[in-house]
């Protein structure tokens, strides 16, 4: 629904055997890559140069609080959906110097990240979307966040359809998946055979001009397309439409969140790897021998005292407050802040949550379970 | 030599000294110290005057004698500040646990002459006997905390606490959560951040040695550990370890079902 304009795709195909072209065509136009592989039994995005490096064969169990990566008899390098992360870290870092001053004499001096042109191989829909909300949130024109621009702007984005869904997805319902309709530099499909292959950007057009693209058959067009279908029907889970989260307000009292608060830990695992995710907190941490101090940025969550303290006054003292004051931020207040719901079906928050409290079935218990007054 | 520098002690209590030695550890920034500070007592170091009137005092260990009650109350005279350090001085330490079985029982089936062992009947954290103004939890405490710390006191401003679990930290890291992907129990949810997720990033779940998470849902993280395969008494032993009288860890355990014979 948010990405109701189809980008217009003209791809071509690349063989399977020619894929290590591509990552060499990226690389040899001055990229670092960044690419799917395994580490610690997840999907993460890791520096690669190698086809062998990837994640081949591999598809994800991915359910409430449970995430395992399983072999297939295929050789596919895309089966599986993703990690615990999207985009989030490579733009809006974990943890990052913004600025250091000196005492004597007083001086104050930004601290710009040095990062690399880097390409990031086989980002997903909801990703994609989480990247435009983030975009949206820190590079707003009265006040673009330097840090995040420096990174945002040396990206190559290598965008890839899914041909399944895990469990925990539901990204049809939110309209940020299982397809690429976002902008991309390249495009991907992959087919049993290879890939179909697009550009988005001049930078895509300028790495696929080094290879030797066919025609797409119709025939592969048309698997394309089935492959993006199948993996919408796939998904079990489906998020209320906007119109209908903003009501979320009108129950604020309902006895639902009490039963959520009584599962949740307040642990902040579903923020951290939320992708569109924001709020951070910045700490001055001074030299021991007071001459010169750092102010340091990190990730925070609405589930972190800090979130909402004022002086010694939490706002929100207990996890029932923060639960509400996430789910209402993300699904309804958003659509007034940021034009559309905070939300791009990814399922991290239900997959990695360590007690497995799925958004899309709490969201849909306060809505329509009880009356409002409960 | 009288100077008008600021003094500090450090001073140990029931305790394996790994507080004290993480200071020591500090390397680089801990040779800024003695320019800020006259450290006065820090017996691990070298300084040795435990009674002179002090600006700060950090204390590590927990009150386990009848003679540590009277020492901590002289500490607190002579200290215009005095924060404690750890889990031993925050919430009794590992040493606690005997305080969830009967120690008199346990000494006479140890010792041939209990009678001269002198203990109080629990170990106590440094707040329990004297007005604590600061405290930092860890096991070991984390010794960038302490400096930072100080390094406030110093300033006269009042140092932020950690408010985060450690899940925030493995997060921010990049750690893979040990729970998710291998079903592996993980305290790290319900514990104060500051180690750094030292365990998780191990590739294993978090003991918990840092204590309770400011907020802590002590009967849904059993409830998952159950679902994980942990039996009821496996189950509060994850409560009942390094900061097993911390309070919320001490209430959460002796609301679990499970063996409490220690």
């Amino acid at each position: 629904m948010q990405q109701s304009a189809k980008i217009e795709r003209q791809p071509g195909f690349l063989p399977r055997s020619d894929f290590q072209k591509l990552l060499d065509g990226i690389v040899q136009s001055g990229y670092q890559l960044l690419g799917p592989v395994v580490k610690d039994g997840a999907i993460q995005l890791m520096q690669i140069s190698d086809v062998t490096q990837l994640a081949k064969g591999l598809t994800n169990e991915q359910q409430p609080g449970h995430y395992r990566l399983q072999q297939t008899a295929g050789e596919r390098l895309f089966d599986w959906n993703h990690g615990p992360q999207g985009l989030k870290p490579l733009c809006f870092a974990p943890h990052e110097v913004l600025w250091v001053e000196q005492k004597d004499p007083l001086s104050f001096t930004t601290r710009l990240p040095d990062v690399k042109p880097t390409a990031v191989l086989g980002v997903r829909g909801c990703d994609l979307s989480a990247l435009a909300i983030q975009d949206r949130h820190f590079l707003h024109a009265a006040g673009a966040d330097p840090h995040y621009r420096q990174r945002r702007e040396r990206l190559l984005l290598i965008g890839i359809d899914c041909a399944h869904s895990a469990e925990s997805c539901f990204c049809a319902s939110t309209g940020d998946g299982p397809s690429v309709n976002q902008a991309v530099d390249i495009g991907l499909s992959e087919l049993d055979d290879g890939f179909l292959v697009w550009s988005g950007s001049d930078q895509g057009e300028a790495v696929l001009q080094r290879l030797d693209l066919a025609t797409a058959q119709t025939q592969q067009l048309e698997q394309m397309e089935g492959q993006t279908e199948q993996a919408a029907r796939e998904q079990q889970r489906q998020l209320p439409k906007p119109e209908e989260l903003i009501r979320l307000y009108q129950r604020l009292e309902h006895a639902h969140w009490q039963q959520v608060a009584d599962r949740c830990l307040g642990c902040g695992n579903c923020t951290a790897v939320c992708p569109t995710c924001f709020c951070y907190d910045t700490q001055h941490e001074v030299s021991l021998d007071g001459l010169s101090a750092q102010n340091v940025r990190q990730w925070d969550s609405c589930f972190s005292a800090s979130h909402s303290s004022m002086g010694a006054f939490k706002v929100r003292g207990n996890i029932l407050s923060r639960y509400r004051q996430w789910l209402t931020h993300k699904l309804a207040g958003w659509q007034e802040q940021q034009g559309r719901i905070g939300c791009t079906g990814c399922g991290r928050c239900i997959t990695w949550c360590p007690v497995g409290i799925d958004l899309t079935k709490e969201a849909d218990a306060i809505l329509w379970e009880g009356s409002l007054d409960e | 030599m009288a100077t008008d520098k600021p003094k500090l002690a450090v001073h140990k209590f029931s305790s394996c000294d790994g507080c004290q030695l993480a200071l020591l550890n500090l390397g680089e920034p801990l040779l800024a110290l003695p320019g800020l500070v006259d450290i006065v007592h820090f017996a691990e170091a070298g300084p040795n005057s435990p009674d002179q009137p002090v600006d700060i005092s950090l204390v590590e260990g927990s009150v386990s004698t009848p003679e540590d009650i009277q020492r901590i109350q002289q500490v607190r005279q002579n200290s215009k500040l005095l924060v404690s350090i750890g889990a031993c001085a925050t919430s009794g330490g590992l040493q606690a646990l005997a305080n969830f079985a009967n120690r008199h029982e346990w000494m006479a089936s140890i010792y041939t002459d209990p009678e001269n062992i002198e203990v109080l009947n629990s170990s106590d954290p440094i707040s329990k006997h004297v007005k604590v103004d600061l405290q930092i939890q860890g096991c070991p405490v984390n010794s960038a905390q302490v400096i930072g710390a100080l390094r406030d006191l110093l300033s006269g401003v009042a140092p932020r606490p950690e408010v985060h679990s450690v899940c925030m930290e493995c997060k921010r890291k990049g750690v893979i959560c040990t729970m998710v992907t291998k079903g592996e129990p993980c305290m790290g949810p319900v514990t104060l951040a500051g180690c750094g997720a030292l365990c998780p990033a191990a590739g294993r779940g978090c003991y918990g040695c840092y204590g309770p998470a400011e907020q802590l849902n002590d009967r849904s993280i059993a409830e998952r550990f159950e679902q994980l395969g942990l039996d009821a008494q496996a189950v509060l032993r994850r409560f009942r370890f390094i900061a097993n009288s911390a309070a919320g860890f001490k209430t959460a355990s002796e609301g679990l079902r499970g063996d409490t014979d220690g």
